[in-house]
């Protein structure tokens, strides 16, 4: 049973390699540039020419499809980052310092938890109407809660330990424990929150733009492709299938990846 | 037991509390406020906005604004919604019916999908094999685009279901009730019965190496009432939590698809009032849910300690 696991990561990984290669290159791998018209073929289906096919205005939608894997995936990957650093301090800091401490920290991720994350999301985007770093960040607010509960329950179970006390022993500093052998300690919780917390932010990101209260046109996004999408489904379904497409594939190699390093640590 | 429970019901409160001191923050500290959408309209002059907000009573200092507001809310005044000047508990209450129609129907299809999966995938590795891909595929498909693809392809391609809608009670009979029930029901079940077969393959393969079913199997208990009798009952408390968490979850997670489908429940309405910044409704939503998802914790501890003595004893 361990072959198909590390290869199904593999897979994955190679899978995002590609997908950020191909994001990050975008201005020289795209077919077209990133604004061309092609008013002589508008809402043309996929072709040899338009691979993907064209929108409404003649844009080619596989050059869209590239620059919007810039937008999407830079919001995964750093709403990740600020949700895991946030989850990462709370755990951390409830976990080290117990008491009263734990307790209003505890409490506030458990109130967190409580409130439906989509709709606060939603509300928060079409009260700020938010700017692509601000979304980051929004994202990134309501999503540590999980990697905080993981980096608390594991920095408890470290305190516990002998080296934790022999450290101690010799003089070592609550900071400098922290730093240098409880933190090392959590990286494999942290490792796993991080890859779900990407494949969560590429979805949140898209359910937003989805609704129109997220990235908004004309930067393309995955998320706000399908939203302009929506309404010619029946006549230029390509419109909404490939964005959609990258989307789940997106999800689906983080959530592998995210899969395959918790069982391997859990094993 | 009782004793467990009302301590639970005693912790609840505070935790009420918090969620109810965060979202008014929230909606207090975006700028403009509950007063944005106004702000944004060039119909309403300056003067207008401040005399709305003395009105609103949104001069006063914060912490009392904040004791006022959580004072009515809990007295059942919820304010009145900005699209149609009706009390938000009206609006919402209406809308109830409809959600809980389309939960269970979803609940319902996803048990039947996970709890077969999950109990072969812990005992038969080519099943788990299969429903392992499935499910992560599934719990990582944007519902989204899920809900635009069924609706392209069975509503728009081949034409055998409805598109949206709910059509209404009686008039057109069961089969167009179901038929309408159809594809919202399996966008929301398939996520649920992706996770929910995981965590059953999970508690079964944990409970299948106890003992206990040792002792069975020697005692001559066939494979099949081992699976399905010993191991699955004993499994049962846990799942049982995962699944009223996540139903509890999507008492307000139905968003997405009840917008895209057009069902008219609590989501649609949240989503519709979102486009017209209808405060008073959002904020109601936002509480509800999170009051949805404490009670239907309280309600899974409890069922927890009704089916499992042994916790009974831990606490």
């Amino acid at each position: 049973m361990t072959q198909p696991r590390i290869s199904q990561s593999r897979a994955a990984l190679l899978a995002i390699a590609v997908l950020v290669a191909a994001a990050i290159l975008a201005p020289f791998i795209a077919p077209y540039a990133a604004d061309a018209l092609d008013l002589a073929n508008r809402r043309g289906a996929p072709s040899m020419a338009h691979p993907f096919g064209t929108d409404e205005l003649g844009r080619d939608l596989l050059t869209r499809v590239l620059f919007g894997a810039r937008v999407s995936l830079a919001i995964g990957l750093i709403s990740a980052l600020v949700s895991v650093l946030i989850g990462l301090c709370v755990g951390a800091i409830a976990g080290a310092a117990g008491g009263w401490i734990d307790e209003l920290l505890m409490r506030a991720t458990d109130a967190m938890l409580c409130i439906p994350r989509l709709p606060l999301l939603m509300m928060l985007a079409a009260t700020v109407q938010p700017s692509v770093p601000m979304l980051v960040l929004l994202v990134g607010l309501v999503s540590w809660m999980e990697t905080a509960r993981a980096v608390r329950a594991d920095v408890q179970s470290i305190r516990q330990r002998d080296y934790i006390a022999a450290a101690r022993a010799v003089g070592a500093s609550a900071p400098r424990i922290v730093a240098r052998h409880v933190i090392p300690g959590v990286l494999p919780v942290v490792a796993v929150a991080s890859t779900l917390a990407v494949g969560r932010g590429i979805l949140l990101e898209s359910a937003l733009s989805f609704f129109g209260v997220g990235v908004q046109p004309p930067t393309p996004s995955w998320g706000n492709m399908l939203y302009q999408a929506q309404t010619t489904m029946t006549s230029e379904p390509w419109l909404a299938v490939f964005p959609g497409l990258m989307i789940f594939l997106t999800v689906l190699a983080c959530n592998a990846i995210g899969d395959s390093v918790g069982r391997t640590r859990s094993r | 037991m009782m004793r467990l429970v009302g301590r639970r019901l005693v912790q609840a409160v505070p935790l009420l509390l918090v969620v109810s001191l965060l979202l008014f923050t929230v909606l207090h500290l975006v700028p403009g406020g509950p007063l944005s959408a106004y702000l944004e309209n060039p119909n309403v002059r300056p003067e207008d906005i401040a005399r709305l907000r003395v009105s609103m009573g949104l001069d006063r200092p914060l912490p009392v604004q904040y004791l006022s507001w959580l004072a009515a809310f809990v007295q059942g005044d919820w304010g009145y919604s900005y699209a149609d000047g009706r009390p938000v508990m009206d609006r919402l209450v209406e809308r109830v019916p409809a959600s809980l129609e389309l939960i269970g129907a979803a609940v319902v299809a996803a048990l039947l999908a996970a709890v077969p999966a999950g109990v072969y995938a812990a005992v038969k590795p080519r099943v788990d094999r299969i429903t392992g891909i499935a499910a992560v595929a599934g719990i990582s498909l944007p519902v989204f685009w899920f809900a635009l693809l069924l609706q392209l392809g069975f509503a728009g391609l081949l034409g055998w279901l409805p598109s949206s809608g709910r059509s209404g009670f009686g008039d057109r009979g069961l089969a167009d009730r179901l038929s309408h029930l159809v594809l919202p029901a399996t966008v929301l079940a398939a996520a649920l019965a992706s996770a929910w077969s995981r965590y059953l393959r999970r508690a079964m393969r944990e409970t299948m190496g106890a003992p206990f079913i040792g002792a069975a199997r020697a005692r001559g208990v066939s494979e099949r009432g081992l699976l399905w009798h010993h191991a699955l009952f004993n499994a049962l408390p846990v799942f049982t939590t995962v699944v009223l968490l996540d139903v509890s979850m999507l008492a307000s997670g139905a968003v997405v698809t009840e917008s895209i489908f057009a069902w008219p429940g609590v989501g649609s309405l949240f989503v519709d009032s979102l486009a017209r910044r209808d405060y008073a409704v959002l904020m109601a939503f936002l509480m509800c849910g999170s009051v949805a998802v404490v009670t239907l914790t309280l309600v899974a501890d409890a069922l927890v300690l009704w089916l499992d003595p042994r916790t009974r004893e831990a606490a």
